[in-house]
Parts: C-alpha cells; structure tokens; sequence
C-alpha cells in the first residue's frame, strides 16, 4: 500500500498556515514525496478561520482527498472544527501559547515560543518553523533540507528571522523525534531530476509565456489575481508589457488593441469581471482581433463566495457576447493540461483570428501539485501572420473559404488595416448592405468547421468497456479519476471521460469515447449540470445520473464516490 | 506637405452642414501639413456619429465599441510606440460611456491625441442629452429640462494633470487646423475639445450659438498654460464667454516611457526567447 498522509494546517488569516504549507510543501518534494497543497480561505485579510490541506504520498497523487492524519492547530478554533476529522491514529501538533484544551486520548505536541526558541522576541515564527520541523520529524526526514530553506527564505529579514527560524525548525524537530509515528517517510529518496511543485495558475503563466505572451492587462479579482501575479513578478524579465487597468472593460479592450498592433496579448477575470467584459468579447469576435482570456471561476451569482471554488461559468462563457460568435473554450484539469491549454490558446487564438477562453477556478488555480519537468514540454508557436508588405490590393476581411482573412499589422507596411466593431465590408468599412451581413456573418462562423477538427483534450481512464461512465471537465479531473481507480481497485467495471477542450465541442471523440455506455454519470460542479446539458445539445446523450457540489469546495474522491451510491 | 487626396475615403454619411464636415477636413489638412503618413498613423473611434470619422479618412483604423476607445487606444500605443494614435469620438461616448476611461488616461499619460467632438447631444441615437448639454436643455428623456449643470471636461482634465489640454470651433477652420497640428506634435496625451455643431439634433448650440461666445484664451492679458491655477479657472469658463485654445500645459513623462520592455520597439514580431528550463527554475 502506498502512504497516504493528510496533513491539515488551519488558524486565523494571517497567523501564518502557508509559512508552515509553503517550505514544508517544497522540502517534501525535494525528499521525494508526491504532495498536492489544497488551499481553503475566507475573504479577509486577517481572522476568520482559514486551512491548507497537504496531501503526501510515496506515489502520484490526482488531488486531494478527505479525513486528517496530522493536524496543526493554530488556533482553539481549529482543534474544535477539525479535530472530529482525525483519524484514530492521527496526530496534533498546536501553539501551546494559544491553544488551552487538547482532548485526552489524543497524541499530540504542544510548542511554544518558550520552548522553541527561549529568550527571544521572535513571536508566532517559532511555532510556525517549529511545527514544520515538527513535522518532518515525526516523518523521519532529515530538517537539514527544511531548515536551510528557511533560513534563506527569511535572509531578507535580516540574520536574527533568518536564523530563529532555522533554530526553530530543527527544535520542533528533535522534540517529535521522541513520538512514534505510524507513517515514515524515511525511506523516499531525492528525485533526479528534481520534481516542482507547481499550481494551476503557475502553469498556465508558464506556458503563457513560453507560448510568447507580450502584452497583458487586467484587473485584479480573486481568485483570477494570481495568475497575474504569477506574471507581474516575471513580466520585466521576460519583457512583457503589463498594465492593470482601471476596470475590466478597459482591461479587455487594452488587449485588444495591444493585439491589433501585433502583441501576443491576454486578459482574464472572475465572475462579475467577466460580466463586465461580454461586450468587448463581441468586438474581439467582430474585428477578428486574437486574444486569449482566462476566466477564473468561483461562486455566484454576483459576488457570491470569492474565494471558493465552482464550475458555474461554462454555459455563461460558451455564449457570452451579442450574436452568434465563434470561439473556443479549453478547461485544464491539471498544471499540466495548464501549460499545455495555455500554449493551445495562443496558437488558436492567432491562427483563426478569435476569442480563446481558458476556464480555470479557484481550486485549479492556487492547489499546488507534485510534477515532473517532462510534463512540460517545450514548444513555440510560430507567427500565423505575415509582416512583409504583400502589395496590391489589401482587405482585412476578404471573404476566403476558411473563413480566415490575411491578417496585417498597422505600421508593419503601406497596406493599411481598417477593423470595424459595425458589421462592414471586405475593407473593413460599416455597411448596412444586408447581403454582406450574411456573408461576413457566415464567414466568421465558418472558423468553427476547421476549428473542430483541433479539439482533443480527451483523458479517459479505467476499463474501456465498462458500462458505467463517469464524466466531467475541468478541475474535476483529479478527483474524478481517483474515484474511478478506487472503484477499480474494488472490481467495479467504471471508466472517465473528462474534457478539457470544451469548445468546439468534440462531438465525434465524446460519442466514440460514450460507446457502450449503459449509466451516464456527469460529474460536475455547479447545479444545473452545465456540461450535462451541453453534451445533450451537441450529442443527444443524456446523462442518467449526475454528481454535483456547488459549496465551494472542490470534489474529492469521497465526494464522487458518495454521489455514486446506489449507481454503482 | 503631403497632397490632400491621400487620405480620401469612402464617402460619409453625416448631415449636409453637420460640424463633422469641416473637423475632416481641417485634420486632413493638419495630416498633411505634419507629412503624417496614412500607414503611420492609426485613429481609433467608438460608437456615435462622430466615431465614424476613422472610416471617411483613409488610414489605419480602429472602430471599437462605446465609451472604449481610450483603452483601445493605450492597448496600441503600449504594443507599438512607432505608431501615430488618434482617438475621435464623441461627448456622450467619451464623457459618458467612457468617463472612467478618460480619469485613467489623464492619469497615465499616454502619447496620443484625445479629439472629442462637442456637439452636446447624443446624436446617433437621435437627440438625447449629453454630460455637456447645458441645465434646462429639453429633449425626449427629459421633458421638463435636464435638471444638473453639465460637466467640465476640461477642467478635470486640468485636475488630473492631463499634459496638454486645448479646445477649438468647428466653425474656423484655420484655428482648427493649428490646433490639429499643435496637438498631434505634443508628446504625452493631448486633450482636444472641439465645439462641433449637430444641425439636425441641438437646435440650441448652433454655429451661430458658439461663434458669438467663443475666443482666443491667447489673447488674454494674463495667459499662462503652464499655471495650473490659471487654466483651471479658464478650463471652467462656461457660458456667455467660452475659451478656445491652448489652455494647459503640462510636460511630463508619457506612459510607454515607464516600460523598459518598449525600448527594443514594438512588441509585434516578438517571439521571445524564453529557455524551458529557465522558466521551470522560474516556477518551482
Ligand atoms: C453599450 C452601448 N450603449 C449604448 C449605445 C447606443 N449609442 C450609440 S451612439 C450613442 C451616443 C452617441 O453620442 P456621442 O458620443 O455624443 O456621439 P455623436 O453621435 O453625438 O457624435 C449611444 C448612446 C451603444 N452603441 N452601446
Ligand atoms: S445628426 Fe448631427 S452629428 Fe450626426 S451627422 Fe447629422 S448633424 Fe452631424
């Protein structure tokens, strides 16, 4: 049996649970050990009850899971909330300072700053290094890796932070050195070459950049920030040009225009951002302007819950704009398929002159997760335009069978691009010439037929025939697929098939992927069954049952698999 | 100078007499005097009667949606620094639609010309009051008058440090097209208001209305752009008497100068070397 340790860190906002998540995360990696970080907050800054989760494991990890084997408790509020949630075997770790009554029966270890780091000011870092060291100890992983992170970490603080919290770390150590523990670690090996531990958003920025992103502009909106964070921080470096503007019609319409002029340009949002952008994602679509737009999801409607996460906006994104527009919608299930939709996006968006959303959620976008460097392969996305002046006559929207019209930059030679928000001719001009309507309408929709031939973005997993199909989408690919293997590993006949390129919709793989099909089960987290509903509109299949959580929380396994009773 | 006839287009459909008329051909005469090639140059416009100027010019051009052009704008100027940007649009579109737009801009100072044409109506949705229509004025949604002052443009603009701020008349073509070529020279955003008849829809600010009311700020005794002060008072001037010309000046550094990442030049045609492994030290 493969370990299998959850980890829960939880304490007021601002008493530092991702100073403990955070380097103890990274020298788990660096071990060898799988993680997989599952952030849980409210929307504020300081109080309130906020947690991580830490999934480790000795093999690969799909998300995380429920129940707590080791918990850290911060606060009195955390060991009253989570400690039902321990299992029998499980363990505490709390700030002795502040947590007075522990349950007995439980094994625990209570720090303080006394006892951590005696004689100093040093203030709530000792518990949080000391319960990381405390941690590793209990596993029986060397601190020395912990330790030194730390230390670096803090050089910025000045010698005295940097050095309590290596003092702290190796003392909250050697204190749960003295306890048994049912789970060591001790016998995981440093990876060659190194894993990463990477979120959702991350590697979306990565493969944003690596795609050849030059422009991007925003406004922040959790949980759509931390992607452009994740860029901001690099944006010098890689010389991107970024701006955050005054609101999210100015962002989207910045971008377009950055695109017009030949910039490889992104824009994203959440929820009420993207209400805010639908008018500008028609002018996109009119003036035939690429653009990719990441569209983080979480609760609504309205402001709803803004820091949790939720599968609400795909039916909203896959029509949002006046008219029939053509488009393309991708939904990374992973940091991978985050890399890889975030190269795909760009490429699309260039090559058919188009709106590309990328549709990411709070979940996907901050849980962090164990990979390997191969699972980001490099690549680059070559011009699909041409800046040599052509000569002779030019129109921005000649009418070709493709639907695709020769796309020139201003300024790039004497041909000279006029783009229209109005319905207009070939060159580029408003008309109110009906029959050119139809035929530019018609042209624009005719990027769809090609387009659809490019959607994959099919994982299927378990036994192929199986009769019970579980489906979903997006973030749900974690959770989903541990469901299906433990089902498997119970010799129940099931399969997945999750999709991550939604738009086009793939009509001829889906149906391929749904033969034998006797119980439909769609997975999914909103309450109406939006991608239920989509696959009946484009296949005429229609789901038998359905699993949905609209809470806040991700799926887990559990989850999946409660829903299933009485399915399977 | 260039000829003239470069920069024809298709033909327009404005209202015989409509302001617009002579505001094209005073640009096209300060485009050509400025030697403004049409493949350097890119006016960007919104929604209104005015937005379709762009389209009876021959250029490079970006039609967009209401209210949006300024972002639209700024999103060009940051992609390609090389490139001659214009925004025309109207007072609803600009002022109403897109106010938000036109605080951020003042802000950021971005190297380009802002030319909002003041007819002080709505007028491609048929006469409705806009943020400049005087109090009292009557259209359809407002029966009995609008009740509130109008906005002063120009004053804000003042407020929020716009680094070149100047109004001109539709009906003097000369002080136009000087003012044309004054603002297109300016480095950094250049603000320009210009009073333009709608001989069909407001009935009140008529050529007539304006030419008795305007004058030249620069004949003023106490002239003096570069005092904030000075031009705050004259940007609020609203009335019997109404200032046009250069009324504020204020030289300070454009936006794409705080982004090192233009200096190489535009972004078009970028493919950036950007190293795997590089990137995966950069994440993990
Ligand atoms: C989002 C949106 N709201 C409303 C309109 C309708 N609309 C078109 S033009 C216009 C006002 C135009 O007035 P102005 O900007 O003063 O230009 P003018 O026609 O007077 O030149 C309005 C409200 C629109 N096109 N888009
Ligand atoms: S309606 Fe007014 S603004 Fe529009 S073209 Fe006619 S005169 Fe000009």
């Amino acid at each position: 049996m493969p370990i299998d340790l959850n980890i829960l860190i939880g304490g007021a906002a601002g008493q530092g649970v991702h100073s403990i998540t955070t380097p103890l995360a990274k020298s788990l990696v660096r071990a060898g050990a799988r993680v997989v970080v599952v952030q849980d907050y409210q929307s504020r800054i300081r109080g309130g009850h906020i947690f991580n989760l830490l999934r480790v494991s000795d093999a690969p990890l799909a998300g995380p899971r429920e129940g707590v084997d080791l918990l850290v408790a911060l606060n009195q509020e955390t060991v009253t909330l989570h400690l039902p949630e321990l299992s029998p075997s499980g363990f505490l770790i709390y700030d002795a300072d502040l947590v007075k009554e522990v349950p007995a029966g439980v094994a625990a270890l209570g720090l303080s700053l006394e006892e951590l780091l005696p004689g100093t000011k040093a203030g709530e870092i000792a518990v949080n290094a000391g319960a990381s060291g405390a941690i590793l100890g209990l596993l029986d992983v060397p601190v020395t890796g912990l330790a030194q992170m730390l230390a670096e970490s803090f050089a910025a603080k000045g010698e005295e932070v940097a050095g309590w919290n290596k003092q702290a770390a190796t003392r909250g150590w050697e204190l749960a050195q003295k306890f048994p523990h049912p789970v060591s670690l001790a016998g995981l090996t440093p990876p060659a070459p190194p894993r990463l531990l990477l979120s959702g958003h991350e590697a979306v920025a990565m493969g944003a950049l690596m795609a050849g992103l030059t422009f991007i502009s925003g406004y922040p909106m959790t949980p759509w920030t931390s992607l452009f964070n994740a860029v901001a921080q690099r944006s010098l470096k890689y010389g991107v040009v970024l701006e955050q503007a005054e609101d999210e019609i100015s962002a989207i319409n910045m971008a377009i225009g950055a695109s017009y002029a030949g910039a490889r340009a992104m824009t994203g949002t959440s929820g009420g951002g993207f209400c805010l952008m639908t008018e500008a994602v028609g002018l996109a679509t009119m003036t035939e302007t690429p653009l990719v737009v990441v569209v983080a999801q979480r609760p609504g409607p309205s402001t709803g819950l803004p820091t949790r996460t939720s599968q609400g906006d795909l039916q909203f994104v896959l029509w949002a704009g006046q008219d029939d527009g053509p488009r393309a919608v991708l939904a990374p299930g992973s940091p991978a398929q985050g890399y890889a939709l975030a190269l795909k996006a760009f490429d699309l968006a260039e090559r058919y002159q188009l709106p590309v959303f990328i549709l990411t959620d709070q979940y996907f976008a901050d849980s962090q997760h164990t990979c390997r460097a191969e699972d980001f392969p490099a690549r680059r996305i070559p011009f699909a335009l041409d800046l040599k002046p052509a000569g002779g006559v030019y129109e921005r929207y000649a009418l070709t069978q493709s639907g695709i019209s020769p796309r020139r930059l201003p300024g790039f030679g004497p041909e000279l691009v006029v783009a229209d928000s109005d319905e207009h001719t070939p060159d580029g001009h408003l008309t109110e010439d009906l029959g050119v309507r139809v035929q530019m309408h018609d042209k624009r929709l005719r990027k769809l037929t090609a387009m659809a031939g490019e959607m994959r973005g099919l994982t299927t997993a378990g036994d192929p025939e199986a009769p019970v199909v579980l489906m979903c989408w997006g973030s749900s690919l974690g959770p989903v697929s541990e469901a299906v293997s433990r089902l498997q590993a119970e010799k129940v006949a099931v399969r997945m098939v999750h999709l991550s390129e939604l738009w086009p919709f793939p009509r001829e793989a889906v149906m391929k992927a749904l033969q034998g099909a006797q119980k439909l089960v769609v997975a999914e987290q909103n309450a109406s069954g939006q991608l239920a509903r989509l696959l009946r509109q484009e296949t005429g299949l229609t789901a038998t049952q359905a699993v949905r959580r609209y809470d806040g929380r991700p799926f887990t396994p559990e989850y999946i698999l409660r829903g299933l009773a009485g399915v399977v | 100078m260039l000829p003239l006839s470069l920069y024809d287009s298709i033909e327009s459909a404005w209202c015989p007499g409509c302001g617009n008329f002579p505001m094209l051909k005073a640009f096209k005469q300060a485009l050509a005097e400025l030697e403004i090639r049409p493949q350097d140059l890119v006016v960007v416009s919104a929604i209104g009667q005015s937005s379709k100027f762009p389209h009876y010019l021959k250029c490079n051009t970006f039609n967009g949606i209401h209210g949006r052009a300024l972002p639209v704008a700024t999103g060009i100027r940051l992609a390609n620094p090389g490139l001659k940007v214009v925004v025309t649009v109207g007072d609803g579109d600009q002022y109403g639609e897109g106010g938000n737009h036109l605080l951020a801009a003042f802000r950021r100072n971005p190297d380009l010309t802002l030319v909002v044409h003041n007819n002080q109506i709505y007028a491609l949705t048929k006469g409705q009051a806009s943020p400049t229509s005087d109090q009292g004025t009557k259209d359809t949604l407002h029966p009995q008058g609008v009740p509130y002052p109008p906005l002063h443009p120009l004053a804000l603009a003042v407020a929020q440090d716009c680094s070149w701020v100047g109004r001109s008349f539709a009906g003097m073509p000369q002080h136009l097209t000087e003012m044309y070529k004054k603002a297109l020279t300016h480095k950094g955003m250049a603000f320009l208001e210009v009073l333009q008849p709608c001989v069909s829809f407001n009935k009140i600010n008529t050529y007539e209305w304006y030419r008795q009311r305007v004058y030249e700020v620069e004949t003023r005794p106490d002239y003096a752009p570069g005092d904030e002060l000075w031009a705050y008072r004259v940007a609020k001037e609203w009335g019997e008497r109404i200032p046009i010309g250069v009324i504020y000046l204020n030289p300070r550094p454009t936006l794409e100068e705080s982004f090192p990442q233009l200096k190489d030049g535009p972004l078009a045609g970028r493919l950036p070397e950007r190293p795997l492994a590089e990137l995966l030290a950069e994440f993990s």
